[in-house]
C-alpha cells in the first residue's frame, strides 16, 4: 500500500451503548483512492463506526480520522473531507430539492455552488424533481436526494450507510454507475450494504465486523479464497450411487445430486467411481464460492 | 484492455475539483449565514402560523381584558388600563415566540432525523448557537411589532423611549431563545417539550404582571413574584411606553443580562458536549 496518509483511520476505538458494547477495539486503515467495504450482520457496530468518523457519536476511547484530521480535534478538515449518506432516509419537509441542496452548501461554505448542483442532480436524474418538496418524492427519490447531499461539498471520502437499502433495479445500478465513477476519479468510498454480491462486485477490500469487532479484513480476491467450499451439481441417469459416496452425495428434491468439496482431485475421485459404477452423468454444474459462502463461514467461526 | 475510464463527473475528484476558502473566518461567517437563514426561511414559510396567529391571539386577549376592566382599573396614576396592558401583551408575545422557534425548530428536526444535516457539515457550536438563536430574536421581534402594530387601533399612540424598549425586547427575545434551544436540546419528544412549555414557560408569563400590577398582590405573593425572571422583563418593557414601573428598569435589565448570560453559558456547554444531539 501506498505510503499516503490513510483516506480513514481508525484505531483502538470504542463505543459503549448503555448495556451494548456497540464497538469493541476497532482498528480500520483505508487508502485514499479505494473502494472498501464494510460488512457486518444487524448491530454489528457499521452505523456506530460511520457515526463517530461522522462527528454524530463520540468514542469513548481510540482515534478515528479523515484525510489525516483527527475528527474531534480537527473536526472542521475532517468534516469538509467527509460525505456521509445515512442510514434513515432523512428529509427536511420544509424545502423543495434545489434549496435543501443549496443550504446544505452554505452550510459548508460554499455560496455560488449551482453549477455543481445542477450536475449532481442530473447524474442522479433529480433534475425533474428540482422543485419538488421534499416530503413529496418517492422513497428511491429521497435516497438520491441524501446522496446528493453528501456531495455538495465534493468531499474526497464518500461514506454510504446501505445506499440500497429499498432500491428498485435500475436505480441501484445507476447510483453504482454513479459512485464507480466517483471512484475511478479518485474519491475513496465507505460502503456497508447487506447486499453481498454488491459489496463483492464493487470493492476491492472488505472488513467484516462482528459485535463491534473486526473479525476479518482483506481484498475481496483474497476473501473469496478463504473458503474452499466448491459445489457440484450432477444429473445421473442411476438412483443409486456407488456405496463410497453414499454419504457425501444428497439427492436433491428435483432429482439431481449434490457434493460439497474443497479440492478438486476429489471431483476426480468421484467421476472415475462413477465411471466404475457404470453411473453416466448426464449433466454436471460447478458453483464457485462468493463472499456469501465467505461471510456466513466467518460468522460462525467467530 | 480496458477503455479508459469514463469520467461522469469533471471536476468531482479531489484533485481537481479543489476548492479552498482562503480566510477561517470568511467560511464561519457563510456556515454561520446559511443555518441562520435556513432558520429564517423556515418559520417565514409558515407565516400564518408562527406570526399571523400568535397577533390574532394577542388581539383576543386586549380585546377581552380591556373591555372588562378598562373602566374598574387604573394601574398607575394616569395609565389608562389598555395602555398599561399593551407593553405587557407585546412582551408576552415576543418570549413565547422566541422560544417557541427554537424550541420547535430544534426537536422537529431531532424527531425528524434531519438534525443530521447541520450536525454534518463543519459548523461549530458557538455558530450552531448564533444562528438558532438569531432566527429566534427575529421571529419574537416580527411577532412583537405585529402585535404592537394591532394594538395601535384600540389604544392611543404613545411615543415610547426608544432606548428602553430596545435593550428589554432585545434581551428578551435573546433569553427566550436561549431556553428554547435547551428545550429543544433536552426534549426528546413533542410531550416533553409540551410539558416544558405548559409548566415553566405559561406560568411564568402569566405570573409576571402581563394583566396586573403586582402591586395589587398580598405581599407573599409580590415576593414571589420578585423572583420571577420574567416579570422584570415585562416590567421594564412597560416602563418603556408608560413611565412608570414596580422596580427600577435599571435593575430589570441587570436581572434580565445576567440571566441571558447564564443560559447562553448553559446552552453553550450544552452544545459543546455534543448532550443528546451528538450522542
Ligand atoms: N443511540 C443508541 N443508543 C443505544 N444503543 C445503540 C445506539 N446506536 C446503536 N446502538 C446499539 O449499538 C449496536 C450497534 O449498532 P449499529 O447501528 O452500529 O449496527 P449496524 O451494524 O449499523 O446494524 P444494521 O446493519 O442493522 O444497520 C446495536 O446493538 C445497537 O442496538
Ligand atoms: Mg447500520
Amino acid at each position: 500500500m501506498s505510503q499516503a496518509t490513510p483516506a480513514i483511520r481508525v484505531n483502538a476505538l470504542r463505543k459503549r451503548f448503555r448495556t451494548t458494547q456497540a464497538l469493541d477495539g476497532v482498528a480500520l486503515d483505508i487508502q485514499p483512492g479505494e473502494f472498501f467495504g464494510l460488512l457486518g450482520p444487524n448491530g454489528a457496530g457499521k452505523t456506530t463506526l460511520i457515526s463517530i468518523l461522522a462527528g454524530l457519536t463520540r468514542a469513548d476511547s481510540g482515534q478515528a480520522a479523515v484525510m489525516g484530521h483527527d475528527v474531534v480535534r480537527d473536526y472542521r478538515q475532517a468534516r469538509r473531507a467527509l460525505g456521509v449518506v445515512p442510514q434513515e432516509l432523512v428529509y427536511d419537509p420544509f424545502f423543495n430539492v434545489r434549496e435543501t441542496l443549496r443550504i446544505q452548501s452554505g452550510y459548508f461554505g460554499l455560496r455560488h455552488n449551482d453549477g455543481w448542483i445542477d450536475e449532481i442532480m442530473h447524474h442522479l436524474d433529480l433534475t425533474p424533481h428540482a422543485d419538488k418538496n421534499t416530503q413529496s418524492l418517492s422513497g428511491g427519490m429521497k435516497r438520491r436526494l441524501l446522496v446528493a447531499q453528501a456531495l455538495v461539498h465534493k468531499p474526497p471520502v464518500i461514506v454510504l450507510d446501505e445506499p440500497t437499502a429499498g432500491v428498485d433495479v435500475d436505480l441501484r445500478r445507476s447510483l453504482w454507475e454513479f459512485i464507480s465513477g466517483l471512484n475511478r476519479e479518485g474519491h475513496t468510498i465507505l460502503l456497508t450494504t447487506h447486499y453481498l454480491e454488491e459489496a463483492e462486485a464493487l470493492c476491492g477490500r472488505i472488513a467484516m465486523l462482528k459485535g463491534g469487532r473486526v473479525v476479518a479484513c482483506d481484498t475481496t480476491r483474497n476473501l473469496l479464497q478463504l473458503t474452499n467450499e466448491h459445489c457440484a451439481q450432477l444429473r445421473l441417469d442411476a438412483e443409486v450411487v456407488p456405496a463410497a459416496w453414499q454419504g457425501r452425495l444428497h439427492h436433491d428434491a428435483d432429482g439431481s445430486w449434490r457434493v460439497n468439496f474443497s479440492d478438486y482431485a476429489e471431483l476426480e475421485t468421484l467421476l472415475a467411481d462413477l465411471r466404475g459404477a457404470g453411473v453416466r452423468v448426464l449433466e454436471m454444474q460447478l458453483q464457485e464460492p462468493d463472499l456469501e459462502d465467505v461471510f456466513t463461514d466467518i460468522m460462525k467461526r467467530t | 484492455m480496458n477503455p479508459p475510464p469514463q469520467t461522469p463527473l469533471r471536476g468531482a475528484s479531489p484533485l481537481r475539483g479543489k476548492k479552498r476558502l482562503g480566510r477561517p473566518g470568511a467560511f464561519l461567517v457563510s456556515g454561520l449565514s446559511t443555518l441562520f437563514y435556513k432558520e429564517m426561511l423556515r418559520f417565514w414559510k409558515v407565516v400564518v402560523q408562527t406570526v399571523v396567529a400568535p397577533v390574532v391571539t394577542a388581539l383576543l386577549y386586549l380585546l377581552i381584558f380591556s373591555h372588562v376592566l378598562e373602566a374598574h382599573v387604573e394601574v398607575y396614576p394616569g395609565v389608562s388600563y389598555t395602555s398599561f396592558l399593551v407593553p405587557g401583551l407585546v412582551m408576552m408575545s415576543m418570549l413565547q415566540n422566541a422560544f417557541s422557534n427554537s424550541s420547535s425548530s430544534l426537536i422537529q428536526s431531532k424527531m425528524q432525523g434531519n438534525i443530521v444535516f447541520v450536525l454534518l457539515p463543519p459548523l461549530s457550536y458557538l455558530e450552531f448557537f448564533l444562528a438558532y438563536l438569531g432566527a429566534a430574536m427575529i421571529r419574537g421581534l416580527v411577532v412583537g411589532l405585529g402585535v404592537w402594530g394591532v394594538t395601535l387601533w384600540f389604544a392611543p399612540w404613545q411615543m415610547p423611549h426608544l432606548g428602553w424598549l430596545l435593550a428589554y425586547a432585545l434581551l428578551a427575545c435573546a433569553k427566550m431563545g436561549a431556553v428554547g434551544l435547551v428545550a429543544g436540546i433536552w426534549a426528546e419528544k413533542y410531550d416533553q417539550l409540551a410539558a416544558f412549555q405548559n409548566f415553566l414557560i405559561l406560568p411564568l408569563t402569566f405570573l409576571s404582571g402581563v394583566f396586573y400590577s403586582i402591586h395589587s398582590l398580598p405581599p407573599f405573593w409580590q415576593a414571589i413574584s420578585h423572583a420571577n425572571p420574567v416579570f422584570y422583563l415585562i416590567d421594564g418593557f412597560r416602563y418603556a411606553f408608560v413611565g412608570q414601573s414596580d422596580t427600577d428598569p435599571w435593575l430589570g435589565l441587570l436581572v434580565a443580562g445576567a440571566c441571558f448570560v447564564a443560559i447562553s453559558a448553559l446552552t453553550l456547554v450544552l452544545l459543546r458536549s455534543g448532550y443528546k444531539l451528538r450522542h
